[in-house]
């Protein structure tokens, strides 16, 4: 048998994780103060050139007639590397996504001008917090580079994950995505204690919730004798052995419901959230539950779609508690971060409808929702970044009474986004809700749907109360102030403000975009 | 492409307003008044050239816009969203020059952002009565909202917090349940028709089973009652009047609240003639209570504004009772009602605010002998509370009139019921002007009321002129009217006749 390897389908992949190498040489090798320029070179320069390749596949694939495709619906198919990686539409469209996302959340882990120490991460992760020594390497100004290879490894590993076509390639992608993030959550520069909590309560429950996904793959083996997905959905008819087959299913649901975060498996989402350096929470929040979900797609929909009738009621109830328990928690928060969290927890709920309709339209949605959720979460802790007094980011809500008055801009904003979360038309977030409802509407989800609008009502009250806190709220004493950013900052806010409007108003090309990314290959 | 002008003038306006410096307030008031004045004598001339025959919709545009979904910018009027488009338009500028110097009474807020709110409001509103596509009627109904929540939240009084809150989440969860039902038509238009759609003509066109149409109706049906407001729904609109200047009260009650009964008469009648139909009677019941309600509890209140407001709830009872009568009388009775109620409620809302900017205070106790010191403010008054209770010769007379005599078609001991609400509505008007302009006035009272000025009379005498004109020749508004009241009845009645007599028609 003559071994191929396709570089050019696999190229976006590469590119990151080969930049990833680089990085890793470069903070080797270079002298301490010509490493983060090129570190910067390295990474924009690396995802957009994945970026392009992403965007040359997709039209390589695109051209391919009916006819070459064997009468399956339009859209790249294309299984390489020996069977381990499939690139089709959706793949495609989610990695186009995540680079978007990566590239702008780049801009903000870039950022070194709000804080007046440096950037937002700790100068050197192994001092310990409070001591002589970090006081030393923060008066030198000293900023650390590591960050970078991290960053690249990462994304490599998101690329990787929605594209994986068998359990143990999508294990390896997961591990290569969540290892450096956990690493990344620990390393703030203020707050330290709670951000290396937030990283080792990350890694500790990140680590427990991958033993389950690999068990559960191990389980699927043991019935079926084959790890890919295709061949798992052929030989999953008529095992005679349900109750090993659902055991593997629900684990592996575990699994991909932690990363997501899923009720019950949310838990660690407030405290990583309010954790973590906020750049990294805005990466992590974005890109995690955009390739995560592309991974949980593809695992229920090409290997067990068989077993619809077996998962939809236990996602269905999961996306109810999502939903409900997402947006009623958030209710009770007085820090934004936290807010944040527990919001994209609702927002986990929503996406789920998606998985449960089992239909083209819930896969195009949830593309388009999963992009539109992405831009504004990013966008709306770019702002929490920049919102900051002297000890740093000012994330308790009382100290954001009255920026509406102080800094009217960065509040409308900050509004615009969170009208956006809450779902309010003219802004991308309707525009992703009202897909995803419909198609679960079409799925005959009606009553799930109708669940989901009463969180969104729920949900709507705390959107809402930021706002009036902003606008109609005097300013308390020593109220914090709106740092200016440097264009890195500004750039990253302004487009994502700009996606966030735009997919709102004119949504159909993005929308046509999902539409034609057409359905998994398997 | 007068429909789209006429949304695109006022945004327009807006962003100017809004981009002018600070310093420039003056400037900013002037450009705000002519732009809404052109779009007011735009509207009008849509009005004047509606024709009186046909009830279809008129001015008809449509472009695509969210094709994926069959969403297009779908506009176009007939006679009910016409004359309410007029009455829109025309309040718009008359609370501008009633709210000329609330900011500065205020203390609070910018000039630009107060003007340029209204403005963007007014895009809106002519908006929301304007589509055809049931999507952008949504999108309308609920950005609506955020100019609507700003004006009170940032220019209102002391609870002004709560009030834009309550209001916001009052109206978002109607609107998410009508968003649910929305999808529901969505999908149920799609197994019909074979693709979805929102158009509001195809969706009447519909033969939507009636256990379907029971189901969506309510989403409808809850964010309409929430928007009108009836008894139960209605606790937000006193607590955001009060709280709101009396310019933005008037446009919220004069106005948007209109948006929920307009709603009942333009689609749920048109697309859920059986649901209507099977609802009507419960609708019926719960629009009665309203009235007694609102009467009863307008004349306790101790506050001006919450007894105006209170004095709406049992005034949309009137409509909402008309509607679901479903005569031909009631139909255009509650129509005209929409628009007299406009005019006439924002009289007393402007007129209230009136005495509120003088007095410092809006409590009945703190006035009394108003028309001593004053005698033309509170022949104002009169005037406008007069029309607010039906007195005949008022515009509001006719709407009233017809409505009950539509509502003696349907049922004679409803209409005499209901009858009594107009006693009520006198109780509250006549009580409320005894207390505060009859009577030896208080010191307080000598020193701060002062009479009317030029300003005030500009923006209450058009008002005052259009109820009276419209009370003795309401054949104008009702030319319009009518035709588009005969095309809702035919859409209920096509739905009942059978299959042989609508093949006919068409």
């Amino acid at each position: 048998m003559k071994i191929s390897f396709e570089y050019a389908a696999l190229a976006p992949i590469l590119i990151l994780l080969g930049a990833g190498v680089i990085s890793v040489l470069l903070e080797a090798f270079l002298p301490r103060n010509a490493r983060r320029p090129l570190q910067l070179i390295l990474v924009f320069g690396s995802i957009i050139l994945s970026f392009v390749y992403v965007v040359v596949n997709s039209e390589a694939t695109t051209k391919l007639t009916d006819a070459e495709l064997g009468g399956q619906a339009k859209g790249l198919r294309q299984i390489v590397a020996q069977g381990s990686v499939v690139i089709d539409g959706p793949g495609l469209f989610i990695q186009g996504i995540l680079l978007i996302v990566a590239f702008i959340a780049a801009l903000l882990v870039a950022e070194k001008h709000v804080d007046p120490q440096g950037d937002g991460f700790a100068s050197r992760s192994s001092t310990l917090p409070g001591s002589e020594d970090e006081k030393a390497f923060t008066a030198q100004g000293v900023m650390q580079t590591e960050i970078w290879p991290l960053y690249l490894f990462s994304v490599g590993g998101m690329l990787l994950f929605p594209v994986a076509n068998d359990f143990l390639t999508m294990f390896v992608a997961l591990e290569v995505f969540s290892l450096p993030l956990y690493l990344l959550a620990g390393m703030a520069r203020r707050r330290r204690l709670l951000s290396q909590e937030a990283a080792l309560k990350y890694f500790v429950l990140g680590a427990f919730s991958s033993a389950f996904f690999l068990f559960g793959a191990a389980l699927i083996y043991a019935v079926t004798g084959v790890i890919d997905f295709g061949s798992v959905a052929l030989s999953l008819v008529n095992t005679g052995q349900e109750g090993l087959v659902l055991s593997g299913v629900g684990l592996i649901a575990v699994g991909l419901l932690f990363k997501i975060g899923a009720v019950p498996f949310h838990q660690w989402t407030p405290d990583v959230y309010q954790g973590s350096p906020t750049s990294i929470t805005a990466f992590m929040g974005a890109a995690t539950k955009i390739t995560a979900f592309g991974a949980l797609f593809r695992v229920f929909y090409v290997a067990f779609g068989g077993l619809r009738w077996d998962w939809t009621p236990v996602f269905a109830v999961i996306a109810l508690i999502t939903m409900l328990v997402g947006s009623v928690l958030a209710v009770t928060q007085t820090d934004i971060k936290r807010m944040l969290a527990y919001s994209s927890v609702a927002h986990a709920g929503f996406i789920l409808l998606g998985l449960i309709s089992a239909s083209p339209n819930g896969l195009s949605s949830t593309l388009f929702y999963l992009f539109a959720y992405g831009l504004t979460t990013l966008g709306a802790f770019g702002i929490v970044s920049i919102v900051r007094d002297a000890s740093g980011e000012a994330t308790h809500l009382s100290q954001w009474a009255g920026l509406g008055r102080t800094s009217p801009w960065i509040a409308s904003t900050f509004t615009l986004f969170l009208l956006a979360l809450a779902g309010i038309p003219l802004t991308s977030g309707f525009t992703g809700k009202f897909a995803v409802f419909t198609a679960a509407v079409e799925a005959g989800q009606t009553w799930l749907v109708i669940n989901a609008i009463i969180a969104s009502a729920i949900a709507a009250f705390f959107y809402a109360r930021v706002i009036v806190l902003m606008f109609f709220t005097a300013a308390p004493e020593n109220a914090p102030s709106v740092v200016v950013p440097s264009l890195l900052t500004t750039v990253a806010i302004g487009s994502t403000a700009a996606f966030t409007l735009l997919l709102g108003v004119v949504p159909q090309p993005v929308l046509d975009l999902c539409a034609n990314a057409g359905v998994f290959f398997r | 492409m007068l429909l789209t002008n006429l949304m695109a003038l006022p945004l327009i306006g807006a962003a100017v307003v809004f981009a002018l410096p600070i310093g420039r307030e003056l400037l900013a008031k002037q450009i705000a008044l002519v732009v809404s004045l052109a779009t007011a004598f735009g509207a009008i001339y849509l009005g004047l050239n509606m024709s009186t025959t046909d009830g279809g919709l008129q001015y008809v545009e449509s472009y695509k816009w969210i094709p994926a979904f069959g969403i297009n910018w779908s506009v176009g009027v007939d006679g009910i969203s016409a004359v309410l488009i007029v009455m829109a338009t025309v309040l718009v500028p008359l609370v501008m020059i009633a709210g000329w110097n609330d900011v500065e009474n205020i203390g609070q807020g910018t000039v630009k952002g107060y003007f340029s709110l209204f403005l963007v409001l007014e895009t809106f509103m002519v908006g929301v009565f304007a589509a055809t596509d049931l999507f952008l009627f949504y999108v309308f109904f609920e950005a609506m909202l955020i100019p609507v929540y700003f004006l009170i939240g940032r220019f209102g009084g002391p609870q002004r917090a709560y009030a834009a809150m309550k209001f916001l989440l009052y109206s978002l969860v109607g609107g998410l349940f009508m968003l649910a039902s929305l999808i529901g038509l969505y999908v149920a238009s799609g197994k019909e028709l074979g693709k979805g759609t929102f158009d509001f003509t195809a969706l009447a066109g519909l033969n939507m089973d009636p256990a379907t149409q029971k189901i969506l109706f309510l989403g409808f049906f809850f964010a309409f009652a929430v928007k009108a407001p009836m008894v139960p729904f209605h606790t937000w609109l006193p607590d955001a009047a009060a709280q709101a200047t009396p310019a933005t009260s008037t446009l919220l009650v004069g106005v948007l609240d209109k948006v929920g009964t307009f709603g009942m008469i333009h689609y749920l009648l048109p697309i859920f003639p059986d649901a209507s139909k099977y609802y009507a009677p419960v609708i019926i019941v719960l629009a009665v209570i309203s009235i007694f309600y609102g009467a009863l509890l307008a004349i306790g209140q101790t506050d001006l504004l919450r007894l105006v407001a209170f004095s709406s709830v049992s005034h949309f009872g009137f409509i909402v009772m008309g509607i679901f009568v479903m005569t031909s009388q009631g139909l255009s009775g509650s129509s005209l009602y929409m628009v007299n109620h406009g005019f006439s409620t924002g009289a007393l809302f402007i007129v209230v605010g009136f005495l509120m900017t003088r007095r410092g205070s809006k409590f009945i106790a703190d006035f009394g002998g108003v028309n001593k010191v004053a005698p033309v403010l509170a022949g104002v008054v009169l005037l406008s509370g007069l029309s607010s209770l039906a007195l005949p010769g008022m515009s509001s007379f006719v709407s009233e009139f017809l409505v009950l005599a539509g509502t003696f078609a349907y049922s004679k001991t409803t209409a005499i019921i209901a009858t009594f609400g107009i006693v009520l509505a006198a109780v509250y008007i006549l009580w409320m002007y005894q207390r505060t302009m009859t009577g030896e006035p208080s010191a307080e009272v000598k020193e701060t009321v002062k009479e009317i000025s030029s300003r005030e009379l500009a923006a209450v005498t058009p008002l005052i002129a259009l109820i009276i004109a419209l009370g003795f020749v309401p054949q104008v508004a009702l030319n319009v009217i009518n035709p588009a009241v005969e095309q809702v009845q035919e859409y209920v009645d096509v739905q009942d006749a059978p299959p042989a007599v609508e093949g006919a028609k068409e």
